[in-house]
This record gives C-alpha cells, sequence and structure tokens, in this order.
C-alpha cells in the first residue's frame, strides 16, 4: 500500500480562509508522506490556540496539550517510546511566551524531538494582542504605544545548545517540506520557527510583505556547521529575511543517556515486583 | 515491664547527626526493638541546629515519646536546649574536652574527638560518642560493630567500629553505673529500616513505575534521588526536569505513551503541577503524583511538616474530574498505598495522588520485612484490536472507563485533548457531547469509591470518645488512645489513610457511638473535620491543631484532647 497524503487527512480546518497555517499543514503532510512514515508511527503533540488544532487536522496519534506545555508532555512520550516519531506544534506565544524555559531545557537537553513554531507574531485566538516575537512598536489591543523588542527564537535556541536550528515560511510549502523533512530526520532537537501570515490580525508581515523579503541561505553556500556565523546569521531581518537551517549538528540525544532504554520502548518491558527483594537487604 | 527507651541526638548539620541517629535505630533493630525515628532539621547545609530521635521499645511503636532517657550531644546548644527534656536518672553524653560548663546529674563526659583521632580519623567523633552512648544501656558491641560495617564501605568500616570500640570502653570503665537500666537483647525477626521516601521508592519500582520526572523539594527529593541511583538496574527513566509544571506534563506524556509513571513533590511545587493534574483528569490518563507536606503557604518552613494540604488536592485544578487520594499512615503504608496508586490510576485512567508530611517521609521505621508476593499488578481495560470501525480511546462504555491503547502499534491512532472531546478524542463544543463525556468520566467514580479500604478503627466502636486524624499521626493517635485507656477513659481512634472518594459510609458507621469526636490534625483550620462533616453531616467536638510545623507526640495529645473534654 502506497502512502499519500490522505492517510494524513483529519477534521476539516476552522481556520480562517488564507491562513498561514494551511501552508504548515500542507508541507507537514507531504514530509510524513515523502519520508515514508505510517500515522501510528507518529506522535503529534500541541499546544492550544490555532496552531495547536493542526494534529486534528492531520492525522496520526494525537496529543493535545496544555497552553505552553506541547514540549514537556512530547519529550515524556518520546522517553517512554523512542521509536516514536514525535512532532510538536505550537504558535509564538506557546512556544515562546508561557513554554519559553520548556523549549530553552528541551533545546539543551537535546531531546530527539521536532518543534514547529507557527510564527505569526500575534496572538491570533485570542484575536489580537502582542505575541513575545511582534516586532518592536507593533501596536495591538494590548500593546497601544507598540510592542517592546521581540525574543530571537533562532538566536536563543543557538544559546541553548540547539542542535538543528532552521527557518520556514508558510507562503514556500516546498521549502518547507524539506525542512521539516531534515528536522525529523535529525536525531537530537530540532527547531523550525516558520513565518505564519496572520491574514486576520498581522496587517504588517503579509505574505506579500515575506515574498519580497525572504531568501535561502542554501542557494548561497552557506556552511550549517559553524555556530558563530549561524548567530550571525539569525540575526538578519528586515529588508532581507533568510530560510533555510542555520545551524545543525550531530551529539548525543537525551534518550542516547538512558541505559534502559538501550533495551528499547520502556512501553515493550514486563513489570517484575519480585526483583524488589534485592534492594531491601540494603535496609537491614 | 515492657523495655522502652528514647534516645536523642543532637548537633549542628554537617557533624552527622542523621548518619549516628540512623546507625542508633538500626542499631536497636538488630537488637530485636521495634524502632521509631524522628529527623528536626533546618534548612541550611552546615550549622544549625539538627536532632534526630529514636526510639526503641519491645511494643511495636510507631511515634516519638517524651521524654529523653539519653542525650548524646554533639555541641553545646543541644546540651542547653535539650537537657530539660531529659528525664531524671536519665544520661547526657557528650565531648567534655571541646564542650565545657556543663554541671548537672548524669553527666557522661568522653573526649570523643581525642579518641576517634586515634581510631583514625577525627570526623568519627559521632560514632565514638553512639559508642558510647550504647555503652550506657549495656549494648552488644559485636552487634554494633556489625551494623557499621555494613554501613560503612572498605576501610572506614573497621575505623568506625574502633572509634565506635573507644567510646563504649571509656563509658564501661569511667560510667559503669551512670544509667542504670540496661537493657537486653530479645528475640525479633530481622526487620528492615526505612523512612516513609523509602518505601514509597520501593513501592514504585515495585509496582512497575518506569518514568518519573521532579524538580527536588524537601521533604521528597530523596525519592527521585532513589530512584535515579536504581534507573539502570531496574529499567527507568527519571528525568530532573526544568520545573515542576515540566515535571508533570512530562509524566502525563510518559503515561499516555503507555507506561507507569510518577512525580514526587512538596505543596510549594505541586502548586505548579495543578494545571497538569487536570490535563491528566480531562485526558483520562492514569499519573501517580506523591505530594509530601511541608508547612505553608510560601516557601513556609521548609523543612517541617504539616497536613495543611488536604482540601487543596482535594480541589487541585480548575473544573471537577475523577481522583483519588491516598494518605499512608505508616511506613508500610507508604509502600502498599504507592503499589495501590498505580493501579487505581491505571484501572480507572485518572490521577492518583499520595499524600505524606515530612514528618512520615523522614521518620524511619523498623518494619517486618515487605512480601512482594503481595505486589498485585492490574493496568486495567486495555484495547483489543477490535474495534468497529477506528479507535476511540474515549469510547462511551457503562463504567466510564475506555480501553486504553497506547500509541505507535499498526491500526491504532490514540487521540486525546485537553479540549473537550468527542469519544474519538478530537475537540468539540457540542454541549451534548460535552454533557455526556463529564457523565462518562465522573462516572469511574462509581468503581474506584469500591476499592477504597474503610478507615482503621482501633478499639471497639463502643467507646465513649473518639480521636480521629490521618495520614502520619496515626501511631501517635494509637498510643494516645492506648495511654488514655490506662487511665480508664473509653476511646477508639479512627484513622483515614484512604481518603478520596471519601469512605462516607464506614466513616459514619464507626461514628455513630461515639459521644465525642477530636479531630487531630496537623493544620490550623481542621481540614478532615471539614471533609467528615461534609460528607457524613457530623461535627466534631472539637479539633486538636498542631501548626508550629513539628509532629503529634502522643503525650501531647493526651494533654490536648484531655483540655477539650475527653474523660
Amino acid at each position: 500500500m502506497t502512502l499519500t497524503v490522505k492517510d494524513y487527512t483529519g477534521l476539516t480546518p476552522a481556520w480562517c480562509p488564507g491562513c498561514g497555517n494551511f501552508g504548515i499543514l500542507g508541507a507537514l503532510r507531504r514530509a510524513l508522506v515523502e519520508m515514508g512514515l505510517e500515522p501510528h508511527q507518529v506522535l503529534l503533540v500541541s499546544d492550544i490556540g490555532q496552531a495547536g488544532k493542526l494534529p486534528h487536522y492531520a492525522g496520526g496519534n494525537v496529543f493535545n496539550s496544555l497552553h505552553g506545555r506541547a514540549v514537556p508532555p512530547a519529550l515524556g512520550a518520546k522517553l517512554a517510546n523512542p521509536q516514536l516519531n514525535v512532532i510538536i506544534t505550537a504558535g509564538d506565544g506557546g512556544a515562546y511566551g508561557e513554554g519559553a524555559n520548556h523549549f530553552i531545557h528541551a533545546a539543551r537537553r537535546n531531546h530527539d524531538v521536532t518543534y514547529l513554531v507557527h510564527d505569526n507574531q500575534v496572538y491570533g485566538l485570542t484575536k489580537g494582542q502582542t505575541s513575545p516575537t511582534s516586532e518592536a512598536g507593533f501596536v495591538t489591543k494590548t500593546t497601544p504605544d507598540g510592542a517592546p523588542l521581540p525574543i530571537n527564537p533562532l538566536l536563543l535556541a543557538l544559546a541553548v545548545g540547539g542542535s538543528f536550528v532552521a527557518r520556514g515560511f508558510a507562503g514556500d510549502i516546498e521549502h518547507l517540506t524539506t525542512l521539516i523533512k531534515q528536522g525529523i530526520q535529525h536525531r537530537g532537537f530540532s527547531l523550525i520557527d516558520i513565518l505564519q501570515p496572520c491574514v486576520s490580525f498581522n496587517h504588517k508581515n503579509t505574505f506579500a510583505w515575506y515574498r519580497q523579503r525572504v531568501y535561502k541561505l542554501d542557494a548561497a553556500g552557506y556552511n550549517t556547521g559553524d555556530r558563530s556565523r549561524a548567530i550571525a546569521a539569525v540575526q538578519e531581518w528586515g529588508d532581507r529575511i533568510p530560510l533555510g537551517v542555520f545551524f545543525t549538528e550531530q551529539r548525543p540525544t537525551y534518550e542516547d543517556g538512558f541505559a534502559a532504554l538501550r533495551a528499547g520502548s520502556l512501553v515493550d518491558q514486563s513489570i517484575e515486583p519480585g526483583r524488589v527483594e534485592k534492594l531491601l537487604s540494603e535496609f537491614m | 515491664m515492657t523495655q522502652d527507651i528514647n534516645f536523642m541526638v543532637g548537633g549542628e548539620a554537617g557533624q552527622g547527626v542523621q548518619s549516628a541517629g540512623l546507625l542508633l535505630a538500626k542499631a536497636m533493630t538488630r537488637w530485636g526493638y521495634h524502632t521509631f525515628a524522628d529527623q528536626d532539621y533546618e534548612s541550611r547545609i552546615r550549622g544549625g541546629h539538627n536532632f534526630f530521635r529514636v526510639r526503641a521499645s519491645q511494643a511495636h511503636v510507631q511515634a516519638i515519646a517524651e521524654p529523653v532517657n539519653i542525650l548524646i550531644a554533639f555541641n553545646k546548644e543541644s546540651v542547653d536546649l535539650h537537657r530539660v527534656g531529659v528525664v531524671s536518672g536519665g544520661a547526657i553524653v557528650y565531648d567534655g574536652e571541646s564542650i565545657k560548663d556543663v554541671t548537672g546529674a548524669g553527666l557522661v563526659s568522653v573526649p570523643a574527638q581525642k579518641l576517634a583521632e586515634e581510631a583514625g580519623d577525627k570526623l568519627m567523633s559521632n560514632t565514638v560518642l553512639l559508642g558510647a552512648g550504647l555503652g550506657l544501656i549495656g549494648f552488644d558491641l559485636d552487634v554494633l560493630a556489625d551494623v557499621l560495617r555494613r554501613f560503612f564501605s572498605g576501610d572506614s568500616g573497621e575505623k568506625n567500629v574502633k572509634a565506635a570500640r573507644a567510646g563504649f570502653d571509656h563509658v564501661l570503665k569511667g560510667y559503669p553505673n551512670t544509667y542504670a537500666r540496661k537493657l537486653k537483647a530479645t528475640n525479633a525477626p530481622q526487620r528492615l529500616v526505612l523512612t516513609g521516601n523509602d518505601a514509597m521508592s520501593l513501592g514504585a519500582i515495585a509496582a512497575g513505575c518506569k518514568f518519573m520526572a521532579a524538580y527536588p523539594m524537601t521533604p521528597t527529593t530523596s525519592i527521585m534521588e532513589y530512584l535515579s541511583a536504581k534507573q539502570k538496574e531496574y529499567g527507568l527513566v527519571v528525568v530532573p526536569a526544568e520545573d515542576e509544571i515540566s515535571a508533570i506534563n512530562m509524566v502525563v506524556g510518559a503515561a499516555y505513551a503507555g507506561v507507569r509513571a510518577m512525580t514526587a513533590t512538596s505543596g510549594g511545587g505541586f502548586c505548579l503541577m495543578v494545571e497538569g493534574l487536570g490535563l491528566a483528569g480531562i485526558t483520562e490518563t492514569p499519573i501517580v503524583v506523591i505530594e509530601g507536606q511541608r508547612a505553608g503557604p510560601g516557601i513556609g518552613l521548609p523543612t517541617r511538616t504539616e497536613q495543611g494540604d488536604l482540601e487543596f488536592i482535594l480541589h487541585a485544578a480548575h473544573g471537577e474530574f475523577p481522583r483519588a487520594v491516598l494518605a499512608p499512615a505508616t511506613v508500610e503504608e507508604c509502600f502498599w498505598l504507592t503499589v495501590k496508586a498505580f493501579n487505581l490510576a491505571d484501572k480507572y485512567q485518572m490521577p492518583v495522588l499520595v499524600i505524606t508530611d515530612q514528618h512520615l517521609a523522614s521518620s524511619y521505621a523498623a518494619i517486618e520485612t515487605l512480601d512482594l508476593s503481595g505486589v498485585t499488578i492490574d493496568r486495567g481495560v486495555l484495547y483489543d484490536g477490535k474495534a468497529q470501525g477506528v479507535y476511540k480511546r474515549h469510547a462511551y462504555t457503562e463504567s466510564g472507563i475506555s480501553p486504553r491503547a497506547f500509541p505507535g502499534k499498526p491500526g491504532v491512532l490514540v487521540v486525546t485533548d485537553s479540549d473537550e472531546h468527542d469519544e474519538a478524542g478530537h475537540l468539540t463544543e457540542d454541549a451534548d457531547t460535552r454533557t455526556k463525556m463529564m457523565q462518562k468520566r465522573m462516572r469511574k467514580l462509581y468503581g474506584a469509591r469500591k476499592e477504597i479500604a474503610p478507615p482503621h478503627l482501633y478499639g471497639s466502636k463502643r467507646a465513649e470518645n473518639m480521636l480521629i486524624g490521618w495520614g502520619s499521626t496515626y501511631g501517635a493517635l494509637k498510643e494516645a488512645a492506648d495511654m488514655l485507656r490506662k487511665q480508664g477513659v473509653s476511646v477508639d481512634v479512627l484513622h483515614f489513610s484512604e481518603l478520596w472518594p471519601f469512605p462516607a459510609e464506614p466513616a459514619a458507621d464507626a461514628m455513630s457511638n461515639a459521644q465525642r469526636t477530636f479531630v487531630v490534625e496537623n493544620n490550623a483550620t481542621g481540614q478532615l473535620a471539614h471533609l467528615i462533616r461534609r460528607e457524613t453531616g457530623r461535627a466534631a467536638t472539637a479539633s486538636i491543631l498542631r501548626y508550629d510545623g513539628r509532629p503529634f507526640t502522643p503525650a501531647g495529645i493526651v494533654r490536648a484532647v484531655e483540655k477539650e473534654g475527653c474523660r
């Protein structure tokens, strides 16, 4: 049986017409099919909000989590069963505001999961408030005098040991598909920050605005193994905005560090209460 | 007459109070005595004042008692603070070369530092004084030597034996009759000496817990440390998470994936976990949370005991969902109720909370060995792979329990959501589905209720007075009742170690004959008394409350209930 995108079809999306999320959903489906992953091999863990609904539309195993908390249950599931391909989706609020601490430590420890962040620089589902990535001066209902400096998630990922740091664009499905495939294939924590125009609440960073600015790093002969260069590259923003893999390195994953996982998934390991007998003598 | 003795070891943090106290408990246990030992320590790494009380008795004691028979003091402060608590005829063992200006009766001066240096290391002063303390009661030096060799590895075992012997011999020569009550070994099966935390750790491993994520917090940190130490050998993954929020959410993820998973914390950490608790509730994910209470709110008294979180735990997280709450009474129950918690969690696909407190978590008790053949593993109803159409993780059933599948198996997709969801796990806002799904989840409590044991009744159910409590106070309550009975007072004890779903009928029945009820709790508002009143309609005669961060003693309970009209 050949895998097709139909195998990754769930509920009908309830997103706004023209939403950047459609591009991300399309790219994810294509990536999973092109990699030959069966839906049961995939676990999609999501935050809430519009981005958080993606797993219900994509299929696969789904754990739709709390706001800001998509990362920890994904890490727990991966540690319990490392055979699962664990993909996390969250918006910029969940990933870089409410859940920033989890993001930092997941990157630092190098859990083998792929993190897709739908970065539209605004809170959509609560209808247009500032987010951690809103551009400085961006006027919203909660920042009538303009937003303060935004977080740079890619720079943060580099600072905390992210082993795969990339940026995609929801308006370039082909390129995003490639990035997602690379992210899933990467052994370790993969961050893909995805520029996702919000057609309802962000009238600055639109599809057209991005199309005039984005360019691809790999076309320019970029070396993804140079962290110092990556640190400079992720800070380019404005007239030109780079897309692609900024940095990648191979290092042991967090899962690699556990002897228990060398015997395979914890889920398949037996329970033997009698083995505790040996421990009792320590207490005599 | 029953032999019963109370030791106290006091000193600064870093002087070896804890190890000397534990060795004392192990030695008396090896001599056939029942022992119970508690720790009183400050929130600091060095200095301050700590003490460790060891009670040894031929009777099955499960509480600390007053007064002290033998005080082993490592510094002047310990002598000054605790000599008032030493019984007439008791003894105070101390290093007279470093602690000056001590006068009075029962003084046993031992040149501990000098003798320790002669034995090979001045850090062994504590062992010298331990040997001296045990010398006073006529202890068997060979037994002590054996305990020391098991406790210290390699060379330091023999060195400590030498140090202990020096203290022992010094007392035999210099103070043969200072302490008149010599004790004798008693025949008993070999017992284990362990804390509530130790017992919970063993319970978790025996129950097949494969995953733990936690953030260190007194008083439950040693559970995380123990499981970390055993993770290679016992197929566990223990994650030191960045915070408690992450810890509980990791646990939920691991449990969703199909393993038994838990976390352990104290009240402050649990505050951060409550949203995750609700996540486990709505996604019907079985998790176990150990909450070792300490005095709050805020940072409170970080190293001290309290039972202030009962009502918080019963209601933690917004919205309504089924949960079970267990509160072990003893070190043995810490083991068995941890095992039970994993079974209840899996069977009813809900969070189960096991509450202890600093007192039970870090007190040592000698217990008969644990019979592991009594451990049963019930993973609950698992999906048999025969669904019509797609697998529905939250299928409506009569019991409310939907067969569980784990993600990763061909032909099955496991979908769940923290949003309200339909049977297939997809989010919905449909009013009818919401109603049905709430009813399905809450229905699980009918089954769970039947699994909750009735409260322990110590007595006849016909007494005029009843002492009521929960959790760690059981040993002190039973002994208080014994003391009252000796004075001719008619009294029973009713004690709850399984609190939710609340065993209302057996509780009301047990209380039906009591003319006066005294609810004894380590909190300021009488939380169990509220719960009993809410669930049974019965109001207590009086609440006996202690919220100074210290555990109840049997004599303290007797004094308090007599004041409230127990007669």
